[in-house]
């Protein structure tokens, strides 16, 4: 098949668009990594149920993903007050209540309040990512944190488990039919031979902002400090007293919230099935496997790789795209491998 | 295995054959026994890889497919018989295995976790595309299996067939964990510095452990494509690769028992959920993948070990106490070829110009000294003075930013510690390094990795084993030498540290090294267990042996040893006879400070 410059161009756009999102996921799963050890393979979860949960809304039924979060919150409750049990005073309690049984409450008043008035497009959006991010944190507490000293190949077992856990229940509260969200930018630009939906337009400038969001937040803030702190020593962390359930915390919501927009801003383009959101987020993981689990600006660029092969392989040969994609990881696994001398320092968990 | 858990193992083997013959036992329950079967021998290699070796699989449900296309297109398109294909499959299971293994394991553990689950998807993507697999279609019309006019269409027949082959995996996979190649394996879990260091090759222990792991899933395909009489990818997806991981998991991923156990929990698991949920929910599809993984979860949060050790408790309370194992009495003959010896005087070892940077810090500093054959030298200083950082480079386990080691007269700096354990020099560690959860015995087996041979496969078909009996006389003479035979078969990690140390010199000296490095080894002794270590040491040297120690009792120090290194801030601040460094004034300053 010869590609004229129309095509090309058309390609290369939605390259960079699902490169993008691809590349907002790997961001995630190296906070995740880095801060927690964690292997976070559930985040193509919370992409399939932020964009799940907003078509839901926009239909104008109450998404099974407030009860999820009811009772998520509830174990949360449960795990983070037996936790603290020994040294709990009245303002802990009163926090943890407040976050973990009060929130779902207050998302699941605002999800109905949201069909009941038909409220505009941005508010749906916004209810959705209120019901998915507080799921990060309240798995971290009930999942992760009891067994936050496992080894790596320990949580990344959990990790698929709950994957497991998650699809499962996904497929319960939407059921086997994909969705599609309405798009949050609706014009298309026309330059020269070229056609850009407003929808590719939303997607890279919530990426970009994002990213210099993420950026001011681990360079300027005491938090983002202390999470890059965690991610180099998480001992000597601990020891200047910061808090490995609080930076567990922030890098969860940080990883549910994203996931989520991930899922939302998706969905306006393609159609997302409960179980869409795995396939997603592996291509996020080799992006990620790609810059080691620790580089930023790594995974961020072979994500739009990733994204620019895979709308390529789906012009020339569509049945072979999710295998051409997951093969990259072959030769960087191979190089890797080749740079690395001997191992010799990897025992017992 | 004690011979009432030999008795009670071979009474369920007889369960298991006797059972489905009892009048009204359901053809239904013989189909699921032998679903059973199917899955505990992909648990099976999952406990080898898992349990054992330390590494996780997302892909063991590719391995079957493996298997199973393999026959089913050999079958069906070139007419072959089953049996034909049999070792076709296992070959080709095996193959990818290591094909898959070779790019993945010299990384970090969780990279193959990662790389299988990307294998694994990309195989059900390739088999519901291809023509080559007859697409999401699949391939129907796979012939049954036959042998000697028994028909294996027969359901109670194929039950039987499985059952040989969970029976024959289990014993060669004993077998293979019990030999020379299995403890290069299961000294994976000690960490694979210490490993190296008595000459195992670690990558080359995780391939066998990924590809045995690879053949038995291609095995339990190659059934499973028989059995079924067709296949298509469903089975074959990364979801059912972690449901084999489940039943290990959920069984015991450290016992093979594990395996059975969890095979059958989560296979009666999901027949029961496959009926019951969509009932309880109202509606179609896999929900059992929730109680699954949730399943999962809570056992590794609650017990990580699987239910098999709870239920082996059980079972010990039933049965007699095992007979204490006997203690061999001590011999003197070597039971393997030695090394020859340099003669007494000549010079072993030529370390010069030493020196290891860390970024902005020198650890070690221009050092340089001479060993001679026969003889005690001690490295001493204070902490963090390069003693440990000289060890490493002298082992090859740190390479040096410069300088040179000079071993028999060969050049061994920038060599691998496993070359540089061949070549005679063997040692033991200032952290001990022992294998957890194994025997005191294995563990000191595991020195004399270098002097066997027998592979994995003599190993699994016990071809090996006049070599493995002189391995472990040669364990029980080291482990009488040190005066810890009366431990031999307890766990390495219930032994205080000062008897690890001895367990590790034992297993250093079952290498019959030509130098022997010890890294503090009177460290958490008692007075009379030093005593007892400094005339073994002296015994040795009176052997020929060379010993370079370092050590921070200075009794100890003064009374052995023949010559003193001295470090400080890593260089080298003197050197001499114990007598002369005792009364240098420099030596003095750097252990009590300078007087203000």
């Amino acid at each position: 098949m010869a590609v004229d410059l129309s095509i090309l161009l058309v390609l290369v756009q939605d390259g960079i668009v699902n490169g993008a999102i691809y590349g907002l996921l790997a961001l995630a799963l190296v906070i995740v990594f880095t801060v927690t050890r964690v292997i976070l393979v559930p985040i193509g979860e919370f992409v399939a149920f932020g964009a799940l949960t907003l078509a839901a809304l926009e239909t104008g039924t109450l998404p099974g993903t407030v009860w999820l979060l009811g009772i998520l919150g509830v174990a949360s409750a449960a795990c983070r007050l037996w936790a603290s049990r020994r040294h709990a005073t009245m303002r802990s309690v009163a926090w943890q209540i407040g976050t973990s049984l009060l929130l779902p409450v207050v998302v699941a008043g605002l999800a109905w309040a949201c069909i009941h008035w038909q409220a505009p497009q941005l508010v749906k959006v916004l209810v959705a990512l209120a019901i998915v991010a507080p799921m990060g944190p309240y798995l971290y507490d009930v999942v992760y944190r009891p067994m936050a000293d496992a080894s790596v190949l320990v949580l990344l077992i959990v990790s698929v488990a709950l994957h497991l856990a998650l699809q499962g229940l996904g497929l319960v509260f939407f059921g086997s039919e994909g969705s599609r969200t309405q798009s949050l930018a609706d014009t298309t630009l026309e330059i020269g031979p070229l056609f850009i939906s407003g929808q590719s337009i939303v997607v890279v400038l919530v990426t970009l902002a994002l990213i210099v969001a993420l950026f001011l937040f681990f360079e300027r803030t005491l938090m983002g400090r202390a999470l890059r702190a965690t991610a180099v020593n998480r001992l000597g962390a601990q020891l200047v007293a910061i808090s490995p359930a609080l930076c567990g915390h922030v890098a969860f919501t940080l990883a549910a919230s994203i996931g989520a927009l991930g899922g939302i801003l998706i969905s306006a383009m393609t159609t997302i099935y409960y179980d869409t959101g795995f396939l997603i987020a592996l291509k996020g993981f080799v992006a990620a496997v790609i810059g080691g689990l620790v580089s930023y600006p790594l995974a961020a660029a072979s994500a739009i790789l990733i994204g620019l092969v895979e709308s390529f392989a789906s012009f020339h040969a569509s049945a072979f795209k999710e295998v051409l994609v997951f093969m990259i990881i072959i030769p960087v696994l191979l190089w890797r491998s080749w740079r690395t001398p001997a191992l010799l320092d990897e025992g017992e968990e | 295995m004690s011979a009432a858990h030999r008795a009670v193992a071979l009474l369920l083997l007889a369960l298991a054959i006797l059972a489905p013959l009892l009048p009204g036992f359901p053809p239904f329950w013989v189909t699921l026994l032998s679903y059973i079967g199917l899955s505990a021998l992909v648990a099976l290699g999952l406990v080898v890889l898992v349990g054992v070796a330390g590494l996780t699989s997302f892909g063991q449900a590719m391995f079957v497919g493996f298997g199973a296309y393999t026959t089913a297109i050999l079958t069906t398109r070139y007419g072959f018989s089953p049996w034909a294909t049999l070792p076709v499959a296992l070959v080709v299971s095996g193959l990818l295995a290591w094909g898959i293994g070779a790019i993945t394991l010299r990384l970090k553990g969780h990279y193959l976790a990662i790389a299988t689950i990307a294998w694994n998807v990309s195989f059900f993507y390739l088999a519901g595309n291809l023509d080559f697999f007859q697409r999401n279609d699949g391939i129907s019309g796979i012939p049954a299996i036959t042998l000697f006019g028994i028909d294996f269409a027969r359901s109670m027949n194929f039950y039987w067939l499985v059952l040989a082959c969970v029976v024959l995996a289990i014993l060669l996979t004993r077998n293979l964990l019990d030999s020379r190649a299995g403890r290069a394996v299961r000294a994976l879990r000690g960490g694979a510095l210490a490993a190296e260091s008595f000459g195992v090759n670690t990558f080359n222990a995780r391939v066998l452990a990924f590809v045995y792991a690879g053949v038995l899933a291609g095995l339990s395909g190659w059934l499973y494509a028989h059995l079924q009489r067709a296949v298509n990818p469903s089975p074959f997806g990364i979801n059912m690769s972690i449901d084999y991981l489940l039943m290990a998991v959920a069984g015991g991923v450290h016992n093979i028992g594990g395996a059975l156990l969890g095979a059958a929990i989560v296979t009666l698991l999901r027949d029961q959920l496959q009926t019951l949920l969509p009932w309880l929910l109202n509606a179609q599809g896999n929900f059992e993948t929730i109680v699954f993984g949730g399943l999962l979860i809570l056992i590794l949060q609650f017990s990580p070990q699987g239910l098999w050790p709870h239920l082996m408790k059980l079972v010990s309370r039933l049965l007699p106490r095992p007979a204490e194992a006997p203690v061999p009495p001590i011999s003197e003959a070597p039971p393997l070829p030695l090394r020859a010896q340099p003669a007494r005087g000549a010079e072993v070892l030529r370390a010069s110009e030493l020196r290891k940077q860390f970024g902005g810090l020198v650890a070690v500093d221009n050092v340089g000294f001479t060993l001679n054959a026969g003889e005690v030298v001690g490295l001493i200083g204070p902490n963090g003075a390069g003693k440990s950082t000289t060890f490493n480079l002298l082992t090859g386990v740190l390479a040096a930013t410069k300088g040179n080691v000079a071993f028999l007269g060969e050049e061994i700096c920038g060599s691998t510690a496993r070359h540089i354990a061949t070549r005679g020099v063997a040692r033991t560690f200032q952290h001990v390094k022992l294998v957890r959860g194994m025997s005191v015995l294995d563990n000191v087996a595991l020195g004399a990795h270098l002097r066997g041979a027998a592979g994995p496969l003599s190993a699994a078909l016990h071809l090996d084993r006049a070599e493995e009996a002189r391995i472990f006389a040669l364990a029980w003479q080291q482990l009488h030498r040190v005066g810890l035979a009366q431990c031999a078969h307890l766990v390495a990690d219930d032994l205080s540290l000062g008897q690890q140390r001895l367990v590790e010199i034992a297993r250093a000296l079952c290498l019959d090294p030509v130098l022997l490095l010890l890294d503090e080894p009177a460290a958490g002794l008692r007075h009379l267990e030093k005593a007892a270590l400094a005339r073994l040491l002296d015994r040795l040297r009176q052997d020929g042996m060379t010993i370079l120690l370092v050590e921070h009792d200075m009794d100890f120090v003064m009374n052995l040893t023949d010559r003193l290194v001295v470090m400080n801030f890593g260089a080298e601040l003197a050197q001499g006879r114990p007598k002369d460094i005792q009364g240098n004034p420099a030596v003095i300053d750097a252990y009590l400070g300078t007087a203000a």
